[in-house]
């Protein structure tokens, strides 16, 4: 019998803790996947943040360690720089990455630091129980915006990639979604090509995934997908903002 | 025996330099040393003081407090604000070529150099503490020259060799202002 | 080896260096820039790497990724520096990971100053960051000192797997003395098979991680923490005693403020009065042993610090209600002198005698 469909190797047997509905699975599966195709997986360490991938270190079937919130490329930094042959990735959310961590994300695209970053921006906090991040969309209820994200009182949402495509050492930068089996495949194609730019050492590379959370939006697993569609993506367009050839 | 030196004078005259090569020179003579500079804002480009301590007992505080035993002024400030840091019986070096003022102290030798002018005539005048030094050696006795030579040989290294006979001349006219 | 005539700060970057540290990740920060500063030109001779973060949390946690590697890694910095360091720190010592953090104390609270202060004591060993941790900590009196301990540091640190601070303050960094770095046995240590550096598909992975979301283990995970910080307790006291056969009055005192007690207890000696003074260059743990036997002349201890009194309650601690503690600090940047130390020590003893 022809085999047709495995799970990859690049994820343990344990069983995610993630919601029904959530898309973080269907993102690890692709890392998973993309590292297992490059054959790298003996040969990585990532680093898995705070926020609900908190435990991706027991789903990564890779040397792992755990990050404080928000340092999960200062943490790949000091691995990167001791093992510069190995697969460095960090692995992180919204509130993580694009609120406490503004500051490491920038600087590691700064120094241009051969790492690869998972970039999940699911427009909220997801484990401390569905809080405003800054990446939520104006008018977005949460538990810390119940009236809706007013611009006057909290701005407007951040647009990471743009913003990390403007830094000379982020040499591929790529907004992907995953609501639909076509932006997966894409999204999978733009991962695979970050951990290429890091094997070839050409510099930081990030790709940011536009992903769902049912539970703190309040809507059923396909229904969260179709607000993705039309609410995330007109405000964070899809598409490749940076790649190595016009880096130079 | 403990002798306590504090230099002090703008920044580009040197005075680490001279605290720096006393304290190597004690090394090489087997005293106890310790060398600590003023550090803060006061350090990018206005005036510079360091402390050197020379001893032949292990050096308890590397700080020196109103009971230095030799005060080096270099330029008016650093005469204005170490002058009464030299305890009773000590000795206040003032570099004459910059400071017109004398000493209101009458407890204290008070010796006058007229440092740039004899580091003009030797035909450098960043040569100055050199000049000092020479005269603070012939008077204090706390190292040898020879051990400050060594101690220069050591610190200008061979990009700075070629400086090196320079600045024994100026050691020696120096400690012969004040033999 | 001949001695050398060495600035604090960079001696300390060159006994990291002998000391197999090749990883630095620090931020400037005043005053102990000359050792960031070292490191950088000094590194990449070695084939070791520096990097200048962006603040000092993302420096200890570059730290922190880097013993995860199982490499010889460490930061500097000064106390606003280390404050910020501790989110890092915690980490660190709950994941038992090795490393070396150098402090070169200055005042504080706030951005206090940038003289020399002994302020951080309560920092530096109470914790610092989050949850039940120590830090073993040493507290150099000179620079040769400080040289040797920072080499036992990384040893230390590898041996018990937990993060090692040294512990100067501004004097220290800045003043120069002469030092000389010794050959050292090689000490056996315990291979780092925990390392997390890809699992080469030999083996299953490795986690570096401090969290533990059933209580029962991170319970257990505290426990046996709390094991090896008792064993440290056990065999990592060091101390120094000075003129401790007869002494009216002990002096405690750590760092370069010891220096300032010897010079204070050298002029009195001279008058016939005897001030003895324990010295720990371990402040945790803080050198109880020391402690247990004291002279029957000894009437008082006296605390010597330039802080308000942080390392008072210690001292009463292993003095168990036995002897008076009194105190005697500067701080902000003002760093006691002999003739203090001697003032006070007279008005303890009823004036002049």
């Amino acid at each position: 019998m022809a085999v047709v469909f495995q799970k990859t190797k690049g994820l343990t047997d344990k069983q995610t803790h993630y919601c029904p509905g959530c898309t973080h699975g269907i993102i690890h599966r692709l890392v998973a996947e993309v590292l297992e195709e490059l054959d790298v997986l003996g040969e990585t360490v990532g680093v898995a943040p705070v926020g609900c991938s908190v435990l991706a270190y027991e789903y990564f079937n890779c040397d792992m360690q755990e990050a404080a919130h928000g340092r999960a490329p200062a943490v790949a930094t000091g691995i990167k720089r001791a093992l510069p042959d190995k697969v460095v990735f960090s692995y992180q959310g919204d509130g993580d990455l694009a609120s406490i961590g503004t500051a490491e994300i920038v600087h590691v695209a700064h120094r241009a630091e051969k790492i690869t970053t998972i970039f999940v921006n699911n427009a909220i906090y997801g484990m401390t129980g569905g809080q405003m991040a800054p990446t939520t969309l104006i008018g977005q209820k949460t538990t810390t915006s119940p009236y809706g994200r007013d611009s006057n009182i909290t701005g407007f949402p951040l647009r990471i990639s743009e913003m990390l495509a403007t830094i000379d050492g982020a040499v591929f930068v790529e907004r992907v979604s995953v609501h639909n089996p076509a932006a997966i495949r894409k999204a999978k194609k733009a991962i695979k090509k970050a951990f290429e730019v890091q094997l070839e050492g050409k510099g930081f590379g990030i790709v940011e995934v536009l992903s769902t959370c049912p539970t703190n939006w309040g809507m059923t697993p396909v229904n969260a997908l179709g607000w993705l569609e039309e609410n995330m993506i007109p405000y964070y367009p899809l598409g490749n903002f940076k790649s190595p050839e016009e880096a130079k | 025996m403990d002798q306590k030196f504090i230099f002090a004078g703008f920044g580009g005259q040197g005075v680490m330099l001279m605290g720096q090569l006393i304290t190597y020179a004690g090394m090489f003579e087997d005293l106890e040393v310790s060398w600590l500079p003023s550090y803060g804002p006061e350090m990018r480009g206005g005036t510079a003081n360091c402390s050197v301590i020379v001893s032949d007992r292990e050096v308890a505080s590397p700080v020196i407090s109103y009971d230095a035993t030799t005060v080096v002024a270099m330029n008016l400030p650093s005469m204005d604000k170490f002058e009464e840091e030299v305890e009773k019986g000590g000795k206040l070096f003032v570099n004459s070529s910059l400071i017109e003022r004398k000493s209101v102290r009458d407890d204290i030798d008070v010796y006058y150099i007229d440092a740039n002018d004899v580091a003009v005539e030797l035909g450098n005048a960043k040569a100055a503490n050199m000049v000092m030094l020479g005269a603070i050696l012939e008077i204090t006795k706390v190292v040898s020259p020879e051990a400050v030579l060594k101690a220069l040989e050591k610190i200008f290294g061979t990009a700075k060799a070629h400086l090196i006979p320079l600045n024994e001349e100026a050691l020696k006219r120096g400690a012969q202002l004040v033999k | 080896m001949a001695k050398v005539l060495m600035k604090g700060n960079e001696a300390i970057g060159a006994a990291a260096i002998n000391a197999g540290c090749r990883y630095f990740f620090g931020y400037p920060i005043t005053p102990q820039n000359e050792l960031p500063e070292y490191m950088s030109r000094e590194l990449p001779k070695v084939g070791g790497v520096f990097v200048q973060a962006e603040s000092e949390v993302a420096a200890i946690n570059m730290v922190y990724g880097a013993a995860g590697s199982g490499v010889r890694v460490m930061t500097s910095s000064s106390s606003p520096g280390i404050a910020l360091k501790q989110e890092g720190i915690s980490y660190i010592a709950g994941a038992e990971l090795p490393a070396v953090i150098v402090n070169i104390v200055r005042g504080g609270p706030g951005l206090g100053s940038i003289q020399p202060s002994q302020s951080d004591y309560n920092q530096s060993t109470r914790g610092g960051g989050d949850g039940d941790y120590h830090l073993l900590v040493y507290a150099p009196a000179n620079i040769q000192e400080m040289v040797d301990l920072l080499q036992d540091a990384f040893d230390k640190a590898d041996y018990y797997r937990n993060p090692v601070m040294v512990m100067g303050d501004g004097m220290i960094g800045q003043m120069m003395e002469p030092v000389e770095f010794k050959e050292r046995p090689e000490v056996d240590l315990p291979a780092k098979d925990w390392a997390a550096t890809g699992t080469e598909g030999k083996r299953a992975p490795n986690v570096i991680n401090s969290l533990f979301l059933k209580p029962e283990e991170l319970e257990d995970h505290n426990i046996r923490l709390t094991e090896k910080y008792d064993i440290m307790k056990n065999n990592e006291q060091r101390w120094e005693t000075y003129n401790m056969e007869k002494p009216e009055i002990i002096c405690v005192a750590y760092g370069t403020t010891a220096r300032i007690v010897k010079s204070a207890i050298d002029t009195l000696k001279g008058e016939g009065i005897e001030i003895g003074l324990i010295r720990p260059i371990t402040v945790w743990p803080f050198p109880e042993k020391a402690f247990v036997e004291l002279p029957e002349s000894a009437k008082m201890f006296l605390s010597v610090e330039m802080s308000m009194g942080q390392m008072i309650d210690d001292i009463k601690i292993v003095n168990q209600g036995r002897l008076p503690v009194e105190f005697y600090g500067r701080s902000g940047g003002m760093i006691p002198s002999p003739d203090g130390v001697v003032g006070k020590i007279r008005a303890l003893l009823g004036g002049a005698k």
